[in-house]
């Protein structure tokens, strides 16, 4: 099947490396329109990007659409069960052909002029075609399709980097930790079928992904909802953040290709504790005395997973793993950003766990995330000053003693270190780079 | 153990005989607190009611439509104004105060909202933004809201009515001026003579889409 071709627009006048240094990056990586372009082109179109999860399209010929950057994209279910994912753009007269969020679909008829591409890309159907002549080469005109497409346990990916590697050596290390993510329900599977928050700030996208390995912020961004689980004396969700959160056994990793991860299970003690600790979700006591009055001894085991899994596991460029919601980053321009927020259940689970989760997920974007949101948009209004270049992010680079990296060169460190961010802006450089 | 299931999740709970169980019926009754009312029952219940939204209602009286229009001032002028401790005063021990993100309400048991607020979530809600410490409301938003086309239907008990109404909701907020419109369906109860809400369902007519800070009381 033929690919469409992407023209890559010409490198930014700035020298890349210029602008990322290892203790710092430049305030234009944040704010200049020329970066953001190329970063579209570089970074969405060269790595592989998060598109769909399996559950969103289950069935054969469902489809959803979305964005890979900015090209609008429709992520289909083929008749075999594999997964295409095209643009969604009339190679007549660029009209996108899908307008639908999701269906089902063995074809799309553009509604302009009624050019019409089956569900793996084919053009099938033009409207009166003896007008094109006896040299038209219709398959020269199938929607562009995006290369490659793999998915692990769920997680659909796709670039349009041919060379890519396997996503599976792209993972790398997250692998793993998405699989104990997913693995704490092992009679079950997660599915994203229960509406998302979709929450538009006006600031970059790559503020979001600073934040979701940033366990420095959580003591000062986050005192509202602290204060918040403490309104009824016992400290709830995160308190842990409260106290010096270095001397706590939280840790976070730089685990290569951008992905970063902060780990806070090690605040959390042993079967119950995750409920025990959670803030108090609207019928949360009904709920547990329906759980335990069923369930008896597995009530806490499973009370548990209608709380969040104390991982943040952000796979770069646009995928955050965090609670229980899959979250994915989506750039609008290079001061708009949207983070949606969907929600997962877990099939197998009782249909209480199932309504608690829905309330858990409804918490941090209620009383978290926009104070997050915040932040970013008086951030992109700081980086406004000509004057003063530099984000700093070294807090505790070359100290003695902080950070060590392994033999896989993952590099572990105190929660509020900002080795995260200096490895994901490695990957970065490498992309914007080539 | 459950309590004895009332009739409908909004009304009192039945009284136990023992007083070991009276103690702590009471101390269920504390909605502030303790939250046991929002139980499966109640989301069934709240189904049924968020069915007749789209019910076509005879109209009702104009005396009973101007009750309930002032009720829906007064809890307007309260939000618009931050009395959010007033407000919550409006709402029955027993309520809830839901936007859901799913046109038209969805299933809350599978879908998340952007608040699905027993009456504990509600004070939550508004000791939250007197923290102080709320960033996305620093400054405060500044609220003004228009409703119309209201819809009374009153139940043959005669303590209890559903009110629809459309609506505009204003804020300003550091700079910036957003509009929200949508409708509202309120179910009212009367207690000790005074009408109260028991559940506030607010539509935005874009629920399901992108916003921005979206922090302020509907």
């Amino acid at each position: 099947m033929a690919v469409s071709r992407v023209r890559v627009p010409g490198s930014p006048s700035i020298e890349i490396e210029e602008l990322v240094r290892a203790d710092r990056v430049h305030r234009l990586v944040y704010t200049d329109p020329e970066i953001f372009a190329a970063e579209m082109v570089k970074v969405f179109g060269q790595t592989w990007v998060y598109c769909a999860h399996d559950s969103e399209i289950p069935d054969p010929n469902d489809f959803r659409t979305g964005y890979l950057g900015l090209r609008p994209i429709i992520v289909c279910r083929e008749r075999d069960g594999r997964v295409a994912v095209l643009f969604n753009r009339c190679t007549h007269r660029a009209a996108t052909v899908c307008r639908l969020e999701r269906g089902n679909a063995k074809s799309f008829q553009c509604p302009y002029h009624g050019w019409t591409f089956r569900n793996d890309g084919e053009l099938i159907g033009v409207p009166w075609p003896d007008a094109y002549g006896e040299d038209f080469r219709r398959t020269e005109l199938n929607l562009g399709r995006v290369p490659r497409v793999e998915s692990y346990r769920g997680f659909i990916f796709a670039t349009l980097n041919e060379d890519a590697p396997p996503l599976l050596d792209h993972l790398g290390p997250a692998a793993q930790l998405l699989d104990q993510w997913l693995d704490r329900t092992p009679a079950g599977t997660v599915t994203v079928r229960s509406a998302a928050n979709r929450m538009v700030y006006r600031g970059n996208w790559k503020l979001a992904y600073d934040n979701a390995g940033d366990g420095y912020h959580p003591a000062f961004s986050h005192r509202s909802l602290l204060r918040l689980g403490e309104r009824f004396g016992d400290s709830k969700d995160m308190v842990y953040f409260g106290r010096s959160p270095d001397e706590g056994p939280m840790y976070a990793q730089d685990l290569g290709n951008g992905h970063t991860f902060i780990d806070q299970r090690p605040s959390y003690d042993g079967v119950g504790s995750y409920w025990a600790q959670q803030r108090l979700q609207p019928g949360r006591e009904a709920f547990e005395e329906h759980i335990r009055a069923r369930y008896g001894a597995d009530a806490d085991r499973l009370l548990d997973l209608a709380v969040g899994g104390q991982m943040n596991i952000n796979i770069f460029p646009n995928l955050l793993v965090i609670g229980n919601q899959i979250q994915v980053i989506e750039p609008m321009a290079v001061d708009r950003t949207q983070l949606t927020w969907h929600a997962t259940t877990v099939d197998g689970l009782p249909d209480e766990i199932n309504t608690l989760r829905m309330r858990t997920q409804e918490d941090f974007p209620s009383f978290g995330e926009p104070d997050d949101q915040a932040n970013f948009e008086e951030a992109q209004r700081g980086l406004g000053v000509p004057e003063v270049e530099w984000v700093m992010m070294h807090r505790g680079l070359g100290v003695e003693g902080r950070e060590k990296t392994d033999e896989a060169g993952v590099v572990t460190g105190p929660v509020t270190d900002e080795h995260p961010m200096r490895g994901y802006f490695r990957e970065w450089t490498r992309l914007m780079s080539r | 153990m459950t309590p004895a299931t009332p009739s409908s999740p909004f009304a009192e709970p039945e009284m136990s005989e023992s007083s070991a169980t009276v103690a702590r019926a009471r101390d269920r009754e504390d909605t502030d607190r303790w939250s046991y009312y929002l139980d499966p029952d109640f989301y069934r219940h709240l189904a049924d009611v968020a069915r007749s939204w789209s019910d076509d209602w005879p109209p009702a009286d104009p005396l009973v439509r101007s009750e309930c229009e002032a009720v829906l001032a007064r809890e307007a002028r309260l939000i618009d104004e931050a009395r959010f401790n007033e407000w919550l005063e409006l709402f029955t021990d027993r309520c809830l105060y839901w936007v859901p993100i799913t046109p038209g309400g969805g299933d809350p048991r599978t879908e998340v909202s952007h608040s699905f607020d027993d009456r504990r979530r509600m004070t939550d809600r508004v000791y939250w933004l007197r923290t102080g410490l709320a960033f996305c409301q620093i400054p405060q938003s500044r609220t003004r809201r228009m409703i119309t086309n209201v819809e009374v239907l009153d139940e043959p008990s005669g303590d209890r009515r559903r009110v629809r109404s459309n609506f505009v909701v204003h804020e300003f907020r550091a700079g910036v001026a957003r509009s929200y419109p949508g409708w509202y369906g309120h179910l009212l109860e009367r207690h000790d003579g005074d009408w109260r809400i028991a559940v506030k369902q607010v539509n935005l007519l874009d629920s399901e889409h992108g916003h921005e800070n979206l922090t302020i009381i509907f």
